[in-house]
């Protein structure tokens, strides 16, 4: 049963497996085992962002292109559900159009720049991705009567939704099913072919593999996904503003979680995303402490500074991908 | 391929926009404008460009340079205040001539930096070299709040710069004259030292073929770290002229130029200088006359562009030889 459930890829490691468990088992008891308002908010970005960093990974990991329109997909999936609810009315009928639309938008757009960059070489796509998901979020906050410019939309949901307990667990669920999704998505014989198109593009394509149709097949997944894990976050939050879902800086935060994580699993996704997700809640309170007890030394309480927390994720970064390229569960499965 | 086509591009959207834009005078105006500004994007992608074509480096991290130069630069100059402001173009000069070697030398160090730490372990792996730059990017940008503060800085253009003078009826702007005639410095520098030095050779021979020059017995490693200091320090150049440009400057300027320096490089062919000047000097006129005549497109007139180009041609203008 878990065997089938897992894709038959299973952790293959005894600490691996426990971690796992119970990031599993305290996603699913957050409400009763961590109450509080600021708790289950923590866990149910946690649950948003295993199922955006494993799409994610799915990009970066198993296909080795770098992507940086990710957060734009996320976008597109906040808006479509914050544009719906907030300018049409709270109704499922509206949600459902939202996210139809949202989904459609994203399968083009990551079609296009797919058969326009993926065609010649794979650092086009990081270029052009970048390019389209900087004028994205331009236009998104130009668009203001649509879109609410930078002060985003605040929405309504439909009635049973109203309820943090449904919306959590609707939440929940739906990040957990779309992870074993993934799961069997790369475990597949069309996972198998994306790992051999990383490995070695010349040989893939020799074997007869059209690359570029691949490539571009995972881009539409890894942006399918990000759209869904887009409806979730607005639809847990309630709101969609280019913070919580455009900014740069939500990229490389995906980024840092990835590798984190580690590259090319599903569960260093799930890893890193719950690693990163809680540092980041509770690790800037305590730069606040140090950045007040290092007052009246030059720089360094600037350094230690809360608003500074990206130059220590930068500086991480850069080390993680030196010195720990396999991450997290590269280091345990060894 | 015929190659002089992309090179007619340049006057024929010139051409094509004459009849949009109302009056002859304003035709000018933002003809100059344009090209002032695809200048000034030249001089600070020309180095990016020159870097992958040699070695195959793609370096997310230029922007950063961009905006170190022009901090480094502002600070100089917001430093000689009373030489700014003086109504005299020599006084003027005696400023902005070291502000601006400030800031091409901090960025050039930075940069040499950057390729001896941050690049050096990671040639021929283009996406750990992504990942690493980007990273690189971040820690730089934040350096930057962290020492100069989060606030928008203003910078004031020196006193004989600013205002405009007329040529018949057209106003065209002193310190856009300025951009062009150095950004045309700049590439007539470059296209003399590639095409007419010993050095230049080598380099061209290198963007063909790496092994082969090193087999000839020539180091091509210390030919590679100077052009990345040659071109960090460009982009320390183009950020302090970008900076006046915009009359102020934030940590993020750097991230936002190289959004329009990824097209251009894309559009010119990644590695070929040629390429990335028409590019710079396509972005720059396009962005000029449709924010004139069409202000909402504006916006995806770069990306409009980039499209087009690359139906074209897929590989971009003049795409090296890889």
């Amino acid at each position: 049963m878990i065997r089938i459930l897992l894709s038959d890829d299973l952790p293959r490691s005894r600490v691996l497996s426990v971690v796992l468990l119970v990031i599993l088992i305290g996603l699913a008891a957050a409400p009763f085992v961590f109450p509080g308002t600021r708790s289950l908010n923590v866990a149910a970005k946690v649950a948003v962002f295993i199922l955006l960093v494993a799409s994610y990974d799915l990009l970066l990991g198993y296909t080795g292109v770098v992507s940086f329109a990710h957060t734009m997909f996320f976008g597109i999936g906040g808006y479509g559900v914050a544009i719906a609810a907030a300018k049409l009315g709270p109704t499922w009928w509206n949600l459902a159009l939202g996210v139809f639309l949202a989904l459609i938008l994203s399968v083009a757009l990551a079609f296009a720049i797919g058969l326009l960059s993926l065609r010649v070489r794979a650092i086009f796509f990081a270029m052009i991705t970048l390019a389209v998901a900087s004028f994205f979020q331009i236009l998104a906050s130009q668009l203001s009567e649509f879109t609410g410019g930078e002060d985003g939309l605040n929405f309504r949901l439909p009635e049973v939704l109203r309820d943090r307990l449904v919306a959590y667990y609707t939440v929940f669920v739906l990040s957990l099913v779309l992870f074993l999704v993934l799961l069997r998505i790369v475990n597949s014989p069309f996972g198998r072919v994306l790992l051999a198109v990383r490995e070695n593009e010349f040989r893939a394509e020799a074997l007869g593999y059209r690359t570029v149709i691949y490539r571009t097949g995972a881009n539409c997944l890894g942006a399918v996904l990000a759209t869904v894990a887009g409806v979730l976050y607005a639809v847990w939050l309630r709101y969609t503003g280019p913070d919580t879902t455009l900014s740069f800086s939500i990229m490389v935060d995906l980024l840092l979680m990835v590798v984190i994580g580690g590259m090319g699993t599903m569960y260093g996704a799930a890893i890193g995303a719950t690693l990163f997700v809680i540092a980041q809640n509770y690790l800037q309170d305590l730069m606040k402490l140090a950045s007040g007890a290092t007052q009246g030394i030059p720089l360094l309480p600037n350094l230690v500074h809360p608003d500074r927390w990206l130059l220590w994720l930068g500086v991480l970064f850069i080390v993680c991908v030196y010195y720990f390229p396999s991450g997290v569960v590269g280091r345990l499965r060894r | 391929m015929k190659s002089w086509l992309p090179l007619a591009l340049v006057p024929a959207i010139a051409l094509i926009a004459l009849p949009l834009v109302p009056s002859l005078p304003t035709w000018v105006t933002l003809t100059v404008a344009g090209l002032a500004m695809g200048m000034m994007i030249f001089i600070m992608a020309s180095g990016l460009t020159l870097v992958f074509g040699l070695m195959d480096v793609m370096n997310f991290a230029h922007g950063a340079f961009i905006s170190v130069g022009a901090y480094a630069g502002a600070s100089a100059l917001l430093a000689m205040k009373p030489a700014m402001q003086a109504q005299s173009l020599g006084a003027n000069l005696s400023a902005i001539v070291p502000g601006v070697l400030a800031a091409m030398a901090l960025a050039g160090a930075l940069g040499w930096f950057f390729e001896r730490v941050v690049v050096r372990p990671v040639y021929g792996d283009h996406l750990k070299q992504i990942l690493v730059t980007t990273g690189g990017l971040i820690v730089c940008e934040q350096l930057i709040h962290v020492i100069w503060g989060p606030d928008l800085i203003p910078l004031p253009r020196p006193a004989t710069l600013t205002g405009s003078f007329l040529i018949g009826d057209a106003a065209i702007e002193r310190y856009r004259m300025l951009a062009v005639v150095v950004g045309l410095a700049v590439f007539g520098a470059m296209w003399l030292v590639l095409n007419r030095t010993k050095l230049g050779l080598l380099i061209r021979a290198g963007v063909e073929n790496v092994e082969m020059v090193e087999a000839l017995g020539y180091r091509i490693r210390r030919l590679f770290v100077a052009v990345f200091v040659a071109g960090s320090a460009l982009a320390g150049l183009g950020g302090v002229m970008w900076a006046m440009y915009q009359e102020s400057l934030t940590a993020g300027m750097g991230m936002q130029v190289m959004v329009v320096i990824f097209i251009v490089i894309i559009i010119g062919g990644l590695g070929s200088v040629g390429g990335c000047f028409i590019g710079a000097l396509l972005v720059g006129l396009l962005a000029n006359y449709i924010g004139y005549v069409a202000p909402k497109l504006a916006l995806g007139s770069n990306i409009l562009l980039m499209v087009l180009i690359l139906l074209w041609r897929p590989r971009g203008l003049y795409p090296i030889g890889k």
